[in-house]
């Protein structure tokens, strides 16, 4: 089957190769991570964690929002999701190899990953979210895989792969669950120290993830005539729609305990994100850029007849994927570094380096997912 | 023919006898002077992997820092923890590793009060070190256990397990984790030889200098105080001088409200 996605046009390939450029310019950058050691990078001792756990943060959501085309379809039988599904599940593949890449690009020590599996530690939440996310990567590629192949030989999937879908429905929602909890339970990081924190993230993932999806479809029909049907895309338009609502609710909520409380601690990090603390304003601009977009992006959404133009419905999926990347990524983990725990403020700057090795890492996704959607929307189109 | 040699097999048992118990003499006698056989060493000889098998618990290291006689710009116990522990120093704070150092009131007790203080109290500066948590939430958070609580309450690093996730950094409420996020033998002025250096990639941090512990020295910092501003001692013990202090004085941890029960104690 994968032999498919060796045959293609001339953008095909053209899109391969630039794919291929910026994986080589990320493993030039790594490289040189590897060699003089994170210094490399704009982390430093107070702001520990930067773009990479950023990432890895923002696409656990996208590999979760799987789950909004295979629940109605497997569960609910909504025959409109048929073509769209298998996109769903090969995006959620790409989205967790990425997640993985993050991880092990954020290491000091990746070549002592294996550690996390042989000193297993069930009271340290990344051995969790390690256990989770390998799992959830086999779930998608296995039962994305078997269908396609069934689908490509004229029958019906295999029995046995029906559990393993039934599966990945609850699996998706432990994924970004877990990753919540990485930060959520961590005592003096008052940011993520809320209970919010774990239905925030699902709520932003199946926004941003399922704007993404949207997205992807629209790029799969203008590249290769394959349509998976505007009344799939409106359903997921619907879905978007409240997801990014609550989303925005329960930031809200976020607002309202920590400035009612007038708990200093809590008000701090929101302070820094959209006010600005002790003169640092680094990150103000980027959050109400993000906030506003993210509202705009909703009112298109919330517009009669707006999301059934496709011009209106990809912009509003654009502005939501980066709000919500804005707001996961830079806002999220960041904020919860500042202040510091001896009441620090630090501001953090990602390098040319760790920008490197981020869309080098994007870049590979990409190329897996231009890889496997190749395969799929050949069988699915019967070439 | 037969007497002969039946001879033969009687002096080759008792050759036999003899080479068996001389040679179990001599390894009795290499076990005596080496400690195997407590009982018979010709040098006392102390095995607490035998006889003392810890009792997790039973000690638990604590320090109470007089923050009266810690006045000035006295950097001598941040400059001997360091210098003993070859903790590098690159000038800048982006890189920096720092296993105690100084910072003032609101830093190292921010929620603390502070309305009223008096100002001289305000203007000082505290020292900050690992607190040996009793509750460590980094020891919780990390997933090799490569950072892990010991038996005698301190928390401590196994530097070829960490895999450099900083995961114990994120956890830490009180910053006392730093990450070598560069090859940490170039900021090394004068090499020590008391401790061995760490790693590009590891994270590291106050040992409450276990090192010296088991070779029946007080920790760097405790030594090297002019004012005798640190003591140290097990908080389990209620004889104690650290127990003696915190019974005499009011003191302070901090953080307290985060549950964390950390083991260094604070005089105002």
């Amino acid at each position: 089957m994968i032999e498919k996605a060796l045959k293609g046009n001339r953008n095909y390939w053209l899109w391969i190769a630039s794919l291929l450029a910026v994986i080589t310019a990320g493993i030039v950058s790594y490289n040189s991570q590897r060699w003089f050691g994170l210094t490399v990078t704009g982390m430093g001792r107070d702001v520990s964690w930067g773009l990479y756990i950023a990432q890895f943060t923002f696409l656990v959501g996208v590999a979760a929002s799987a789950v909004m085309v295979v629940l109605p379809y497997y569960l609910h039988n909504r025959k409109e999701f048929s073509k769209t599904v298998i996109i769903g599940e090969f995006m959620a593949v790409s989205a967790t190899l990425m997640c993985l890449l993050f991880i092990l690009a954020d290491m000091g020590r990746p070549d002592r990953v294996l550690n996390v599996l042989l000193y297993p530690s069930p009271h340290a939440m990344v051995f969790w979210d390690v256990m989770v996310l390998n799992g959830y990567f086999m779930i998608n590629l296995v039962s994305g895989w078997t269908v396609l192949g069934a689908e490509r030989r004229g029958v019906p999937p295999p029995s046995w792969v029906k559990p393993i879908i039934y599966l990945s429905i609850p699996w998706a929602v432990s994924i970004h669950t877990v990753t919540a909890f990485l930060y959520a339970g961590l005592p003096g990081r008052h940011l993520w120290l809320t209970a919010v924190l774990a239905p925030r993230f699902l709520a932003s993932a199946f926004a941003a993830g399922t704007s993404l999806l949207i997205l992807v479809t629209l790029v799969i029909k203008r590249t290769t005539g394959f349509d998976t049907g505007s009344d799939a895309r409106e359903k997921l338009a619907v879905i978007v729609t409240y997801a990014g609502i609550v989303n925005f609710f329960l930031l809200g909520t976020e607002f309202f305990t920590a400035f009612y409380s007038n708990v200093p601690s809590h008000m701090h990090s929101l302070q820094y994100l959209f006010f600005g603390l002790e003169g640092h304003y680094s990150l103000v601009p980027f959050m109400w850029f993000s906030l506003l977009l993210g509202l705009g992006s909703l009112v298109v959404l919330l517009l009669p007849g707006m999301k059934r133009s496709p011009k209106w419905l990809a912009a509003a999926c654009s502005g939501l994927v980066v709000s919500i990347w804005i707001d996961k990524g830079a806002g999220l983990i960041l904020g919860g570094f500042v202040p510091s725990p001896l009441e620090e403020i630090v501001d953090y700057q990602p390098t040319l380096t760790e920008v490197g090795v981020t869309l080098g890492i994007w870049a590979i996704g990409l190329l897996v997912l231009t890889l496997l959607l190749k395969v799929a929307v050949s069988v699915k189109s019967q070439e | 023919m037969s007497s002969v040699a039946h001879g033969d097999t009687v002096m080759n048992k008792e050759r036999r006898d003899f080479i068996r118990k001389a040679g179990l003499g001599v390894l009795a006698g290499i076990c005596a002077t080496s400690g195997f056989l407590p009982a018979f060493s010709l040098e006392e000889t102390i095995l607490p992997a035998w006889d003392e098998k810890p009792v997790p618990g039973k000690i638990r290291w604590g320090m109470v820092i007089d923050t009266r006689k810690c006045l000035g710009e006295c950097n001598e116990c941040v400059a001997r923890c360091h210098h003993v522990h070859n903790v590098p120093d690159f000038g800048n704070r982006k890189d920096e590793v720092k296993w105690i150092w100084k910072s003032g009131y609101g830093n190292v007790f921010p929620t603390s009060t502070s309305q009223f203080r008096s100002s001289e109290v305000l203007q000082r500066s505290y020292l900050a070190l690992c607190n040996h948590c009793a509750e460590a939430p980094c020891t919780r958070a990390c997933p090799t256990e490569a950072t892990f609580k010991r038996w005698d309450g301190i928390v401590s690093m196994d530097y070829h397990r960490c895999i450099g996730c900083r995961f114990c950094m994120a956890a830490c409420p009180y910053g006392s984790r730093s990450f070598n996020w560069r090859d940490p033998r170039e900021g090394i002025k004068e090499a020590s030889v008391d401790y061995p250096t760490r790693e590009q990639g590891v994270v590291e941090k106050c040992n409450f200098c276990s090192d010296r512990l088991t070779k029946g020295m007080l920790p760097a910092c405790v030594e090297s105080c002019p004012e005798k501003a640190l003591v140290f001692g097990d908080l389990n013990d209620p004889n104690s001088d650290v127990r003696a202090l915190l019974e005499s004085n009011s003191t302070m941890q901090r953080k307290p409200e985060l549950g964390t029960k950390p083991s260094v104690f604070y005089i105002i």
